[in-house]
C-alpha cells in the first residue's frame, strides 16, 4: 500500500498532463526501480528465462508503447527475455487454445473475457499473485475475483476490462429529446426510437461480433430479469423474462442503421468515426480515434452506462482481458514476477493513462488514476469493475459459460427473434437446447 | 504380396516352369532388397510414411474425436455417437449443411459455365493474349483473406461502393443491406467464391482445350459442321476427363471453403451463411467442444466421398478413355 501512495504522489506532481510526469521517469530510474523491485518480489525469474508472450492487438498505440516499456524494463531488470507476440482480437482464442492442447508454444496469454475458464486444468495457480496485488493494488472488485477464480483458486489474472459503454452523439440525443442520458430501460428505447426517426441511427451488433455483440445483448437479457443459467448452472434461459428481453431488443433493432445482423466488433466503429452512426456500445476507442482525427465528433460524443434493468441494478458484460500462464511453461516463476510487475502501481498507472481510458481496472486502487477525471468523458469507463459481470451472470464462471460465450448461445437468440427467422418461443427453445447441451452434467 | 503381383502381371504358364528351375540361395533379406516388387514398394515408403503422417493420421485422429467429448486442453472419453444423435436433431447444423449444398451446387455450377465461355473466349486468337490470360488468374493468385477483406469492404453495410455508385446515380435511395439479410448474404458470399474460383475453371479448361488438335477443327469445318457441333461433338468430348477433373476439385474446394465466409460473415447474419467447416470451427475451436466440432467436420466426408465419387464413376468411365471408340 506503501509504495501505491508513493508513486501516486510522484506521479501527481505532474499535474494534468500526467502522461507526461510518466515519461519524465527516465528509463534508468525505472530500471533501478524494477531492479529494487526484483530485489522484494517472491518470485524468482528462473536464470535465462525465455517467455514466450501472446495478447491482443493494440487499440490504442500509446497503450502497446507503455506496455513495451514494461516488458523492456522487466527483461533487463532480471535479464530474461520476452518475445511478445500480438494477434487480433479473434485470433487470440484459437492461438491460445491450439496452445493449452499441444502443450507448447506459448508461457502466458494476454487474452480476452474468460479464457482461463476454457481450459484451467492447464493454467498455473496464481493465487499467490492475485493476493500480492490485491495488498499493493486496494483490492480486487467482485468482478474481478468473478473473473480470475474457480473452486477459490486463480487460474488467471484480471488486468483491465475495456468498458462496452454506450457511445452517443450529445446533439444527436437531445433533438431526440434527452438532454440527460436516460436512466431506464423506457426511455433508453425512446432515444433509440427518436434518433431514428430523425436520420440521426443508433445500431449495435447483432452479428457474431465476440465482443461487441456478446455485450450489449447480456445487458438486455439481464436487465430484464432473464438468465442463461441460474446459481446452479441450471439453464433456465427459457423464461417469461427472457421473452420480456427478446421483444424490446426486436424494438431496438427495428430502430437501427440497416445491417446491424451482420456487423462484427469493428462496423460500429468505422460507421460512427464516419459519422453515420449516432449510438452504439463500444469501448472508449472510438472516441480516442475520434480525438486524434475527427475532433468534431470527439467534441460532440459523450458515453454512459447502458440504463439499470427492471430491478434498478445495472449489470453489464464488459471485455475483460486476463492474462495467464500455463501449466507446461519452464519459467513459471517468471512468468509470475512479470503478472505482478506489470500490475505494480508504478507500471500500471502510466500504462493506464497511456491507454486513455481503454484500460479499466479491477484492482479497485487505481480507481483514483487521475484518467478517470481529468476527462470527464472518461469517467464513466472508471467505474466498468463495478458493474462488471462474468459471462456466467449469477452463476461462477465456469468452463461451460466459456464455451456458450463462444458459441453465441445468447447472439444468436436474439438475432433469431429481431431478425424474425424465428418466434419467441422457438429461439428460446434453441438457446435453451444448446445451453443445456454445453451445461450438461454441472 | 510378391506372388500376387507378379502372377497377375504375367500369364502363369510362363511363370511357372521359371520358378521350378531357379532355386533361389539368396538370403531373405538380399531378396527383399532386390526383387522389383519389393524394390516399389521400399521406394513408395517415403511417400506413405509423409501421407500416413500428415493425412491418414490426422483424418482418423479426427474421426476418433468425433465419438468422443474431448475439449481443448483436456483428453475425453469415448462416447460412441452421441455427437452424432445431438447433431442429428440440431438446426442449426442442418441450416449449415443447407447452406454448405447450396454454396457448393450454385457456386460450382455458375464456376463451370462461366469458366468455360472464359476457356473458350481465351482460346481464341487475339491481341495480348498472354496478358490477358495472366490476368484472368488475378483473383486466384490473390490470398482468399486479403480478397475476402476487399469483399468485406464491397459488401460494407454503411461504406459499401455499390451501394454508394447507385445511389449516387441515383438509382436507389438506401445502402444495400448485403450482408444482414439472410438471401442477400447467401448470394453475396455465393458470388465473392465464384469471382474467386472461376480462374481455376477457366484456365485449366483452356489448358485443356490447348491439347484439342487443330486437323480436328478443320476436318469437322471442311464438313460443315457449325460453331455448336464443333464444341458438342468435338469439344465437349474431349475436354471431359478435365472437366471431370476440374470439377471435383472445384466442388471439394468449395464444400470445404472457410476463409471466405469466415472473413465475410463469421456465419452470420443468424447463421444464414454457416457452412459445415465453419460452423465446425466455431463449435470446436472457439467454443472449445473439439468432439462435437470433430463430428461436424467428419460429416462432411460422406458428402465428400459422394461428389468424387460421381465425376469420377460419371464422367470417366468412358469408352474411349480404356483405349476402345466411343460409340
Amino acid at each position: 500500500m506503501n509504495d501505491f501512495t508513493t508513486d501516486r504522489r510522484s506521479l501527481l506532481k505532474g499535474g494534468a498532463t500526467l502522461l507526461a510526469a510518466a515519461a519524465t521517469m527516465s528509463s534508468e530510474q525505472l530500471l533501478g526501480y524494477a531492479k529494487a523491485w526484483a530485489q522484494t518480489s517472491p518470485w524468482k525469474p528462473e536464470p535465462g528465462a525465455k517467455i514466450n508472450l501472446l495478447r491482443w492487438k493494440r487499440f490504442v498505440e500509446a497503450e502497446d508503447v507503455a506496455f513495451m516499456k514494461i516488458v523492456d524494463t522487466f527483461q533487463k531488470a532480471n535479464n530474461i527475455t520476452i518475445n511478445v507476440s500480438n494477434e487480433a482480437y479473434d485470433d487470440i482464442q484459437p492461438k491460445a487454445s491450439v496452445a493449452a492442447n499441444t502443450g507448447q508454444g506459448l508461457d502466458m496469454v494476454w487474452g480476452l473475457y474468460s479464457l482461463p475458464f476454457l481450459f484451467p486444468s492447464k493454467c498455473v495457480d496464481v493465487t499467490d499473485v492475485a493476493d500480492h496485488l490485491a495488498k499493493v493494488g486496494g483490492g480486487w472488485s467482485d468482478s474481478g475475483k468473478a473473473y480470475g477464480m474457480l473452486n477459490g483458486k486463480w487460474i488467471g489474472i484480471p488486468v483491465a476490462a475495456t468498458g462496452g459503454l454506450v457511445n452517443y452523439r450529445i446533439k444527436a440525443a437531445e433533438k431526440a429529446g434527452h438532454k440527460e442520458f436516460p436512466k431506464d430501460l423506457g426511455g433508453f428505447l425512446d432515444l433509440v426510437k427518436g434518433m431514428h426517426k430523425n436520420g440521426t441511427p443508433a445500431g449495435m451488433a447483432l452479428g457474431h461480433a465476440s465482443g461487441d455483440a456478446n455485450g450489449w445483448l447480456h445487458w438486455a437479457l439481464w436487465a430484464h430479469g432473464g438468465k442463461l443459467i441460474d446459481k446452479d448452472n441450471k439453464v433456465v434461459v427459457n423464461s417469461p423474462e427472457t421473452a420480456k428481453a427478446l421483444e424490446y431488443v426486436k424494438q431496438l433493432y427495428e430502430n437501427f442503421v440497416p445491417g446491424t445482423a451482420s456487423w462484427n466488433d469493428s462496423n460500429n466503429n468505422k460507421a460512427f468515426l464516419a459519422g453515420q452512426l449516432h449510438l452504439t456500445v463500444n469501448g472508449i476507442s472510438i472516441y480516442v480515434a475520434a480525438k486524434k482525427e475527427n475532433p468534431a465528433i470527439a467534441e460532440d460524443m459523450n458515453h454512459a452506462h447502458l440504463p439499470p434493468g427492471l430491478d434498478g441494478k445495472t449489470r453489464e458484460l464488459h471485455l475483460g482481458f486476463p492474462i495467464l500462464i500455463y501449466t507446461f511453461s519452464k519459467y513459471p516463476q517468471a512468468c509470475k514476477a512479470f503478472t505482478a510487475f506489470m500490475l505494480d502501481p508504478a507500471q500500471f498507472n502510466p500504462w493506464v493513462e497511456a491507454a486513455q481510458g481503454y484500460l479499466s481496472p479491477f484492482l479497485l486502487g487505481f480507481e483514483k488514476n487521475p484518467i478517470w477525471t481529468a476527462d470527464p468523458k472518461n469517467t464513466p469507463f472508471r467505474d466498468v469493475a463495478r458493474t462488471a459481470n462474468t459471462p456466467a451472470g449469477v452463476a461462477t464462471m465456469s468452463e461451460a459459460a466459456a464455451a456458450a460465450i463462444a458459441d453465441f448461445v445468447v447472439v444468436d437468440m436474439f438475432a433469431n427473434y429481431a431478425t424474425g427467422r424465428e418466434d419467441v418461443k422457438t429461439a428460446m427453445a434453441s438457446a435453451e437446447r444448446n445451453a443445456k447441451r454445453i451445461f450438461r452434467g454441472g | 504380396m510378391t506372388t500376387m503381383q507378379t502372377s497377375t502381371a504375367r500369364p502363369a504358364t510362363m511363370q511357372t516352369p521359371a520358378r521350378a528351375v531357379y532355386k533361389d540361395t539368396r538370403s531373405l533379406w538380399e531378396r527383399l532388397r532386390t526383387n522389383r516388387n519389393w524394390l516399389a514398394l521400399w521406394f513408395m515408403l517415403p511417400t506413405a510414411a509423409f501421407l500416413i503422417l500428415f493425412l491418414a493420421y490426422p483424418l482418423g485422429l479426427g474421426v476418433w474425436m468425433s465419438f468422443t467429448d474431448e475439449r481443448i486442453g483436456r483428453t475425453g472419453v469415448f462416447i460412441g455417437l452421441e455427437n452424432y444423435e445431438w447433431l442429428w436433431n440440431d438446426s442449426i447444423f442442418w441450416l449449415s449443411v443447407f447452406n454448405t449444398l447450396l454454396y457448393t451446387i450454385i457456386a460450382s455450377i455458375i464456376k463451370f459455365a462461366v469458366g468455360l465461355y472464359l476457356a473458350l473466349l481465351l482460346n481464341r486468337h487475339m491481341p495480348f493474349k498472354a496478358i490477358i490470360r495472366a490476368i484472368v488468374l488475378i483473383p486466384f493468385i490473390v490470398p482468399t483473406v486479403l480478397s475476402a477483406i476487399a469483399f468485406w469492404w464491397i459488401y460494407d453495410p454503411q461504406f459499401s461502393i455499390v451501394s454508394w455508385s447507385l445511389i449516387k446515380l441515383g438509382l436507389i435511395s438506401n445502402n444495400i443491406n448485403f450482408l444482414g439479410d439472410p438471401n442477400m448474404a447467401r448470394a453475396s458470399v455465393i458470388f465473392a467464391n465464384i469471382w474467386r474460383g472461376v480462374p481455376f475453371v477457366a484456365i485449366t479448361l483452356l489448358a485443356g482445350l490447348q491439347t484439342v488438335s487443330p486437323s480436328l477443327y478443320e476436318a469437322a469445318t471442311l464438313d460443315g459442321a457449325t460453331d455448336w457441333q464443333r464444341f458438342r461433338y468435338i469439344t465437349y468430348p474431349l475436354l471431359t476427363p478435365i472437366i471431370a477433373v476440374v470439377m471435383t476439385f472445384s466442388v471439394l474446394f468449395t464444400f470445404t471453403d472457410f476463409q471466405l465466409v469466415w472473413a465475410l460473415t463469421r456465419g452470420g447474419p443468424v447463421n444464414a451463411t454457416h457452412l459445415m467447416a465453419t460452423l465446425s470451427y466455431q463449435r470446436g475451436i472457439l467454443s472449445g467442444r473439439l468432439g462435437e466440432g470433430a463430428a461436424i467436420a467428419t460429416a462432411m466426408i460422406p458428402f465428400l466421398l459422394a461428389a468424387i465419387a460421381i465425376s469420377w464413376f460419371g464422367m470417366q468411365r468412358r469408352k474411349w478413355q480404356q483405349g476402345s471408340d466411343n460409340d
